[in-house]
């Protein structure tokens, strides 16, 4: 057998990582966890790939991540609300996502734009890399993890296994971004706002300014005053840590930020609603729920409970007992079957296809 | 002393000894770290993930599908009472070479003006004082320590750097710190130390740890210069500045 392909990278789209469960016990030196802005987003498509569920992911933003199979087949998934295309020997096949796909040797995938949510994430299956202090988390500001501790660039190329055969998989009723409250535990500053400023948090209506990466998301709207001092002795803050710094605009922390910080913090969003807010893109509206630290726990133990009914649900992708997905990797059939297959869409132009989208 | 339990999400919580940069508060944040570490060792904290140490708090990493914050707190409870009353740990000792002014310090000129001094008595001012290491953080390995002298102390600069670079000694208020990557920055950059604060490849990748102590020593460009070539090639090792005061990996091994 030759030697093992490789997964090219021939555009990263707006900011592409490699990612995983992230980087545990290490905030003491002020090392961020980094990880999966949605960690079930990784683990269907590591499912459908067949990889360990933590097994590190690209993760991207939006459209335009363009990936190629070198030196043979490699197989991938994406899960998230995308829309997808494989290019390959002169002809385009579009795909829906939340279902894995054989790329054979030299043929390109392609996210063309995401219909909803921002971050989609791309399971490879058996692609290797070396952990850096517990995990394969990109921390690019530390120059830890991924590929020589940074985001994805056109050209690099990722270890991947050869391609396993057998059946494609697919999620047959995959999770959906949701424009629903966000909910938050009030605290650990709380105590630094009024009543009526605490009231104006969960009353008003917010907007995802364009200053939302995997730090954190900048957000607009209703000014939350602080009652005496705009800045505390600095302390440690957490995933999901509402700052209001001194213009009174909540900064919400997200994987990759600071492990401290002198603002005072008002709340802070539960874990299970981290992907959500991580999902809403720059105009879109958020608006917050206060909930007890006790109900997020418990929320937790049921959002953990839902990711593992979705990942049991990939289920081999089988259509009137002919496996399509290994038909049209085996690139012997021609336009006339991918119009009739179920999933077939005419593609909207690419540059007019991504502005109504949101909702 | 007044210990407050704040809530900060529905998978970690804060305790909180005070709200100010104050050794007796680092103390006690020390002391429950340290017993939560030998508690954890022991895996009588099933669930618990990490614990982060600040100037005045410890806050607590759990996983709430394996635990909840009033479990935790009542295994905790005994540990708290011990931690409000606990002395100082004498952590290690540290003496990092320090290369002042000119390039490596370019505002060591300013902050002489700034304090009515020249520019070797602030030199002298920030060499005399051994710094406490209140914590590491907001960057990996970036060491917040104190005091600096009263005499020494600017509030920080009007205007921040977009550009610090890696290893500059820097102060502000009543804290001094070593910059371990290029970034953004708002302290007065006094000198430029070599020692790379921040190794991945290093079982434990931050050279300093919280209640370390640290003192600098001045060096010229060429020493300078000389260090930061030997640490490059392997000939020297970041473990020679470490000084061997009593109890000097107690709060490592604790870890």
């Amino acid at each position: 057998m030759s030697a093992a392909p490789s997964l090219e990278v021939v555009a990263p789209g707006a900011y592409a990582s490699l990612q995983d469960f992230g980087r545990r016990g290490f905030r003491r030196i002020g090392v961020p966890w980094a990880g999966v802005l949605d960690a079930r987003l990784m683990r269907i498509a590591n499912a459908l790939v067949g990889n360990a569920e933590g097994a590190p992911v690209i993760e991207c933003f939006d459209g335009g991540l363009q990936l190629a199979a070198r030196g043979g087949a490699v197989r991938l998934a994406v899960a998230g609300d995308a829309v997808v295309e494989v290019e390959g020997a002169g002809e385009r096949r579009a795909l829906g996502s939340w279902r894995s796909v054989t790329l054979a040797e030299d043929e390109v995938l392609r996210i063309r734009r995401l219909d909803r949510g921002r971050v989609a994430v791309v399971a490879v299956e058996g692609l290797a890399l070396s952990m850096v202090m517990g995990s394969a988390s990109t921390y690019a500001r530390a120059a830890l993890g991924g590929v020589d501790g940074r985001a994805l660039a056109a050209g690099l190329h990722l270890p991947a296994r050869a391609a396993s055969g057998g059946s494609e998989r697919m999620l047959p009723d995959p999770p959906r971004p949701d424009a629903g409250p966000i909910r938050v535990v009030p605290g650990p500053q709380a105590d630094h706002f009024s009543a009526a400023t605490l009231a104006a948090f969960v009353d008003g209506e917010y907007r995802v300014t364009t200053d939302a990466d995997r730090m954190g998301v900048r957000l607009e709207g209703p000014v939350l005053a602080h009652v005496g001092a705009r800045e505390i002795v600095s302390d440690a803050t957490v995933p999901g840590s509402i700052q209001v710094p001194g213009n009174g605009q909540p900064i919400v922390l997200l994987a990759d930020a600071q492990t401290a910080g002198g603002y005072p913090k008002i709340a802070t969003v539960i874990g299970a609603d981290i992907p959500r807010l991580a999902a809403r893109r720059p105009g879109e509206a958020v608006r917050f729920a206060m909930v007890e630290a006790v109900e997020g726990e418990r929320i937790a133990r049921a959002a953990e409970a839902e990711t593992r009914a979705l990942v049991a649900g990939v289920k081999p992708l089988l259509a009137g007992g002919i496996d399509e997905a290994a038909l049209y990797s085996s690139n012997l059939v021609g336009g006339v079957v991918h119009a009739l297959s179920a999933e077939y869409r005419p593609l909207p132009d690419v540059e007019t296809g991504t502005s109504k989208q949101s909702n | 002393m007044s210990l407050r339990l704040l809530d900060a999400g529905d998978a970690a919580f804060t305790v909180e000894f005070g709200n100010a940069i104050d050794p007796a508060l680092l103390a006690s944040v020390n002391a429950l770290d340290v017993a939560i570490a030998r508690e954890h060792a022991a895996c009588r904290l099933p669930g618990l993930i990490e614990t982060m140490p600040t100037f005045r708090s410890l806050t607590v990493f759990f996983d709430p599908l394996v635990t909840g914050r009033g479990a935790l707190i009542d295994a905790l409870q005994p540990l708290l009472a011990a931690a409000e009353h606990a002395v100082p740990v004498e952590g290690r000792h540290w003496c990092l070479p320090a290369c002042y002014g000119g390039e490596a310090g370019p505002d060591l000129t300013e902050t002489a003006r700034a304090i009515g001094a020249s520019e070797d008595e602030v030199i002298a001012l920030h060499c005399g004082t051994e710094y406490r290491v209140y914590m590491l953080g907001f960057l990996p390995g970036f060491p917040f320590m104190g005091d600096v002298a009263e005499s020494l102390r600017l509030p920080r600069r009007a205007e921040p750097r977009v550009r610090v670079p890696a290893g500059s000694i820097a102060i502000a208020t009543g804290l001094t710190a070593i910059y371990p990557w290029e970034s953004p920055g708002g302290w007065h950059l006094l000198g430029r130390c070599p020692v790379p604060l921040f190794d991945a490849r290093r079982a434990s990748p931050s050279l300093l740890a919280a209640g370390d102590r640290v003192r600098f020593e001045p060096v010229a460009i060429e020493e300078y210069r000389r260090i930061e070539a030997a640490l490059q090639s392997g000939e020297m090792d970041p473990q020679q500045w470490l000084g061997d005061a009593p109890g000097a990996d107690a709060v490592e091994a604790a870890r």
